[in-house]
């Protein structure tokens, strides 16, 4: 990093560092240059690298002092905002809060979805749940605030917003953000069988494209399985994800 | 052929657990893993097993397990009565279970959680590389029921010969030694003198994702909220009840609250086997 006081090296225990940066792009930065250098086979052993909305946590790290050291003298490049590829996430905009974000924004209901797909949003970090990404990229005057009342229980494939972020339920759980619409199959997003167990990982692009008008229409209860070629170009079949409901402290 | 054990009992929580599922936590995924992992992997040696492989975590009620071939098992961590078929028989040590015959483990009589190892071990689907149940989001084997059947692996290699094993008992004051967490600076001066000088106790709300304590709330310095970030294993976060909670295995992987202390994993064990209203202790380390 080139400018004065760029990050903040916390001790969290005796083998973790928890890296504070000043913003969400400063972040994706270091992030991006942790794995670059992690694949460069240039930093020490590391067990987790977890991304948060300001932070950067590396765990499973021998010496952290002397980690911390290193950091701080890294040159770290901006993100390259046009690199990678896109996932393309299909989204019917039917959510049950879909009257009161576009109060929110000042546009009607039905201008939501638009403005939602207009944008571009990256990974910023995960947790909450497996496959629950945190997707930044919604400009400061269309952040909304979370539900006053969490639900009880959200259905997968939720699509939601709070404050800065955006995401996709991979499976139901309770939680508290604004429902605009739904990923008519959200199990591209969570399947631990397959390789990449994660659809939305750290620094992955995504996208919000219509569902409408490629789904088989309402009642069917089969015409959401065949969607995923709509970019995510994963087909699963592993069966339904698990649904057992927690709250963490963290809730989503 | 596949030995099998039939769950006769599942008990309050008996789930499997080997040593967790480490490197995922980017995804959300907590490490998860037996809480009293130097249990596990004892009880797996005095058979023969790698020191990892998947066992039986119980919850203070024990569980009972039929199996349809004759098994070699250990049932340790947390003391309990053990009987076959009703009849008195080792804790801590190698038991012969019979086909047929039933290893009953009986409740706690000190600490939380008994662990069950047998010989060729718990031989559930991995996921992620790890068999063990992660009950923060539901990966992995689900909790025992009764009348579930479990495979067991072959045994890698004939059992050791027996040997005197040391069992630490389960702790009568849970002292945890602390350093200052990452978000030391939001509490007042006061807050870590409080931790580390005050009575806490265990809160019967404690599970497998925290150790939660009742006693004097920690105050915090900054009121503001804090941005998601990456959560360690024993990190010790402050919700805005002010009562510590101490992050165990099946932990979130990113949270809000800010976390004033971090205890070591290897303190965590006795941790695992403190039951609620045990005294804690946090002293500096």
């Amino acid at each position: 990093m080139t400018d004065g006081r760029p990050l903040t090296a916390r001790p969290a225990g005796r083998h973790a560092l928890l890296v504070e940066l000043r913003d969400a792009e400063h972040t994706a930065a270091f992030h991006a240059e942790v794995l670059r250098r992690r694949a460069a086979g240039a930093l020490p052993p590391v067990t987790e690298v977890v991304p948060g909305a300001r932070t950067v946590l590396l765990d499973g790290v021998p010496d952290p002092d002397a980690l911390a050291r290193q950091v701080a003298d890294w040159q770290v490049p901006p993100v390259a905002d046009d690199t990678g590829a896109v996932v393309e996430i299909p989204v019917r905009y039917d959510g049950p809060d879909l009257a009161d974000v576009a109060a929110l924004w000042g546009v009607g209901p039905d201008e939501v979805g638009a403005l939602h797909r207009s944008h571009t949003y990256r990974v910023a970090f995960c947790g909450f749940a497996p496959g629950f990404g945190y997707l930044t990229g919604l400009p400061p005057r269309l952040h909304v605030p979370r539900r006053s009342t969490p639900r009880t229980r959200v259905p997968a494939g939720a699509v939601a917003l709070a404050g800065p972020y955006s995401a996709v339920y991979p499976r139901a759980t309770p939680g508290g953000w604004q429902l605009i619409g739904t990923m008519p199959d959200p199990r591209p997003l969570w399947d631990p069988a397959r390789e990449r167990a994660a659809l939305l990982t750290p620094g992955t692009r995504v996208r919000f494209v219509t569902a409408d008008g490629t789904c088989a229409g309402p009642g069917t209860g089969t015409g959401t399985g065949t969607e995923t070629g709509t970019g995510t170009g994963t087909e699963t079949g592993s069966g339904d994800d698990p649904t057992a409901g927690t709250s963490p402290e963290a809730g989503a | 052929m596949t030995t099998r054990l039939t769950t006769v009992r599942a008990g309050a929580l008996t789930t499997v657990q080997d040593a967790g599922r480490p490197g995922h936590a980017h995804l959300g995924v907590p490490r998860s893993g037996a809480l009293d992992a130097p249990a596990m992997r004892l009880a797996n040696r005095l058979l023969g097993n790698d020191p990892d492989t998947a066992v039986l975590e119980t919850t203070l009620t024990g569980c009972a397990l039929r199996p349809d071939r004759d098994v070699a098992a250990v049932v340790g961590g947390a003391p309990c009565a053990v009987t076959v078929d009703g009849r008195p028989a080792a804790w801590g040590a190698p038991v012969r279970v019979p086909a047929g015959s039933v290893l009953d483990v009986g409740t706690a009589t000190g600490g939380v959680r008994s662990y069950v190892a047998v010989a060729g071990g718990i031989a559930a689907e991995p996921v992620l590389g790890s068999r063990s149940t992660d009950l923060l989001s539901g990966l992995g084997p689900t909790p025992l029921r009764d009348g579930d059947v479990l495979a067991v692996g072959a045994p890698a290699r004939p059992a050791p010969p027996p040997v005197a094993a040391p069992w630490p008992g389960p702790p009568a004051e849970l002292v945890l030694p602390v350093r200052p967490g990452p978000r030391a600076d939001w509490f007042t001066p006061a807050a870590l003198r409080t931790l580390t000088s005050a009575a806490y106790r265990v809160s019967p709300h404690s599970n497998r994702i925290g150790l939660r304590t009742e006693g004097p709330p920690l105050q915090r310095l900054s009121t503001g909220e804090l941005p998601s970030e990456g959560m360690v294993l024993g990190a010790v976060q402050v919700p805005p009840d002010g009562r510590p909670v101490i992050f165990l295995h099946d932990h979130p992987t990113t949270g809000g609250y800010p976390v004033v202390a971090v205890v070591p994993e290897p303190a965590l064990a006795a941790a695992a086997q403190a039951v609620a209203g045990t005294p804690v202790r946090f002293t500096l380390a």
